[in-house]
């Protein structure tokens, strides 16, 4: 088992005649995904890699039977895609845009809620990486190639430090069940905690790595989460310690502006919940390592 | 982006906050004349600056006439005005604003927030204004109130009147009270602002409600949909470097350190600042040029990177997930061959098409220090900046 993307998860690309859509569907599809069609608005009829474009994420859920959904729309229309995969009866929806007004997230996470909760789509992202279960599938714009199948869960923000742990861990001979990235907004679809539970839940998974970074609130409330109903082991790294106070890092979300959002207080944090913390990021692998030799 | 004073203030009039009476000035004369254009005996100059802590850094003067107007205005322009916010490099005074003086009767704190926890705009109020909310939050706690703003509809104006009230405000003064918090919530939220603070709000000794200072934030994200917003931005308030570097796309970040930065990917780039510090050394910045990494991107920020001129050693990490390890190696190459610089490069490459990466750099013949491991590249960057301040470069074989 793996978490929110299978081996047979069929999945819709939206924006799929953009160029940076229409590359990473044949990406994905070269891994072994099953991308079963697209949806640009006006491009309904035409095909791209052999699958069918629709014009809307309804009818292309008709049509293909699709569960899952990437978006690569642009900025400014992109809360919209997501709602629109929402409301198409999507379970698990990536969104790779970077960009989104956090506003328009607001509103995202919004009209999410007037689903039931069992009915409500798992939005992972914006700004992130996406989702691989290595050796099965990628619904993301991760290098397959640096992934190693196995039974450790990887959950963070970023992406190539996503992709530094996980190569860390090949090294070592470590696997990987599924890797998700929340991505680097302030306002995100799925936090560490939802992420977590999942892994939890998951039977094949038997360890996770979670990558913070400074700003927000998710890493403490992630560490409420492991303290009180996680039983498998969490190895965990927290980049930002040389950052400064009120600096914003390159992700939109990763800025200082709270008590306990530095890299240091959240370390404290994990630490005091039992999280293994690695010391440096050339350790993510190491500690991996450890914590599974003594489990 | 941040804005001005006045800029926030000429936004939030239009949304019907009262402000006091003031105008903009560049010289010590304009200044005077504004002065004499709002009237009144009492005026405030107010040194226009992207960064609070103004008053205690001496950027507030209270003058009596307009003789002491000129003399505050010439004081402060070209001032290089450090406030506790400001980092050490401060912020040099080019604008003015000129308000009239207002007899203050209480000092009230308003603020509005994205609240990433409850993932809604957030208004927090305080009967304590005048200090900073960090100061509130640590002093008089119990003295803020919150009310978060259901997305679907907005704030209401009974949450206006709850704050009203537990401000403890008079009733004459709940309405015009109340119209200012909603005129406030409205601006932030149809403009995108990511933080609106009104320090102090204040009941004037007459009895009405005045923002005596603003301050407002907006979400870059959201900026293309607010070209007049935009335009607002004021780039001699910003980093030279760090405006050069979001103009061309790169996310740049000045530090003081003297080893410069070039990753691929903002948690990378963290992390990669992170080691550099363990290693014993210290970032001198942080720089994130994208996923796509293009040798174009990487020359520009080699150019970038070497025109800080505290930088005294070069860390490139990049890892190729899209891209490729040999695209990467050559951009490198290419930006060292046409420019070359005289400190020492060391070069981590990682992922896609490694191998062919290494080869490139290793043929190039250049001095390129070169690292297999994110540890082993920031030990040998904080080792070369150490021992070698810009004498012969040996090439170090990985």
């Amino acid at each position: 088992m793996t978490i929110l993307l299978h081996r047979k998860t069929a999945v819709l690309v939206q924006g799929i005649t953009g160029k940076i859509g229409s590359f990473h569907a044949k990406e994905m599809m070269d891994y072994g995904t099953n991308v079963v069609g697209g949806v640009t608005p006006g491009k309904g009829g035409a095909s791209e890699h052999g699958v069918p474009v629709f014009d809307t994420m309804k009818e292309a859920v008709e049509k293909t039977g699709a569960t899952a959904s990437i978006v690569f729309v642009p900025p400014p229309f992109a809360a919209d895609s997501i709602m629109e995969a929402a409301d198409s009866g999507i379970r698990t929806c990536v969104a790779i845009t970077d960009g989104i007004p956090a506003q328009d997230m607001i509103k995202v996470k919004r009209y999410m809620r007037r689903y039931r909760a069992e009915n409500r789509m798992c939005l992972i992202g914006p700004n992130c990486a996406g989702i691989i279960s290595p050796s099965k599938a990628l619904l993301g714009i991760m290098p397959g190639n640096i992934y190693l199948s196995g039974h450790v869960g990887i959950v963070g923000r970023s992406g190539t430090l996503g992709y530094e742990a996980a190569a860390q861990m090949k090294e070592l001979g470590i696997g990987v069940s599924t890797s998700v990235g929340i991505g680097g907004d302030p306002i995100n679809g799925s936090s560490f905690k939802d992420i977590l539970e999942l892994f939890e839940a998951d039977p094949e998974t038997h360890a996770v790595v979670m990558i913070g970074e400074i700003g927000g609130p998710q890493e403490a409330e992630a560490a409420e989460y492991i303290r009180d109903h996680m039983k498998k082991p969490v190895i965990a790294y927290v980049a930002g310690l040389s950052a400064p106070k009120g600096r914003k890092m390159g992700h939109a979300g990763a800025i200082i502006s709270a008590f306990g959002e530095s890299a240091s207080e959240k370390v404290e944090i994990l630490r005091e919940v039992g999280v293994a913390i690695a010391p440096t990021p050339a350790e993510i692998g190491i500690t991996a390592q450890r914590v599974l030799k003594a489990a | 982006m941040d804005i001005h004073e006045y800029q926030a203030k000429e936004i939030l009039a239009k949304f019907g906050v009262p402000i006091p009476k003031g105008a903009l000035a560049y010289s010590p004369e304009q200044a005077a004349y504004r002065a004499r254009e709002i009237g009144g005996k009492l005026w405030v100059v107010k040194a226009q600056v992207h960064t609070g802590g103004r008053g205690k850094a001496g950027g507030v003067k209270l003058c009596r006439d307009e003789d002491e107007v000129t003399d505050a205005a010439d004081e402060l322009l070209g001032k290089k005005l450090v406030t506790h916010q400001s980092g050490p490099a401060g912020k040099i005074v080019y604008r003015l604003y000129v308000e009239g003086g207002v007899a203050i009767a209480r000092e009230l704190y308003l603020g509005f927030v994205l609240d990433r926890k409850s993932e809604r705009i957030m208004v927090v109020a305080s009967a304590a204004g005048g200090m900073e909310i960090e100061d509130i939050a640590e002093e008089k706690p119990d003295s803020i109130v919150r009310i978060s703003v259901e997305p679907a509809v907005g704030m209401q104006a009974f949450q206006a009147r709850e704050l009203a009230f537990a401000l403890g405000l008079a009733p004459a003064q709940t309405q015009q009270a109340v119209s200012t918090i909603l005129g406030c919530y409205r601006a932030f939220e149809e403009l995108d602002a990511t933080m609106v603070e009104i320090n102090p709000l204040i009941v004037t000794e007459d009895g009405s409600i005045m923002a005596l200072d603003a301050k407002m934030t907006f979400d870059d994200n959201a900026l293309f949909r607010h070209p007049a917003i935009a335009e607002l931005r004021d780039k001699s308030q910003e980093d030279a470097r760090e405006t050069r570097a979001n103009d061309r796309g790169l996310s740049y970040v000045g530090l003081s350190g003297n080893i410069g930065c070039i990753v691929n990917g903002a948690g990378l780039a963290m992390a990669t600042m992170d080691m550099i510090k363990l290693a014993g050394g210290e970032p001198a910045n942080f720089l994130d040029i994208g996923g796509g990494a293009t040798p174009e991107r990487v020359a520009k920020a080699f150019k970038l990177v070497t025109s800080d001129a505290n930088v005294e050693a070069i860390l490139v990490n990049i890892f190729a997930g899209i891209n490729r390890c040999d695209w990467v190696a050559e951009g490198v190459v290419q930006a060292l061959e046409k420019n070359p610089v005289k400190v020492p490069v060391i070069v981590r490459l990682a992922g896609t098409h490694v191998e062919e990466g290494r080869r490139i750099l290793a043929r190039s013949g250049l001095p390129i220090i070169r690292a297999n491991t994110l540890a082993e590249a920031a030990q040998r960057a904080v080792i070369a900046w150490k021992n070698d301040k810009s004498a012969d470069l040996k090439v170090v074989n990985a």
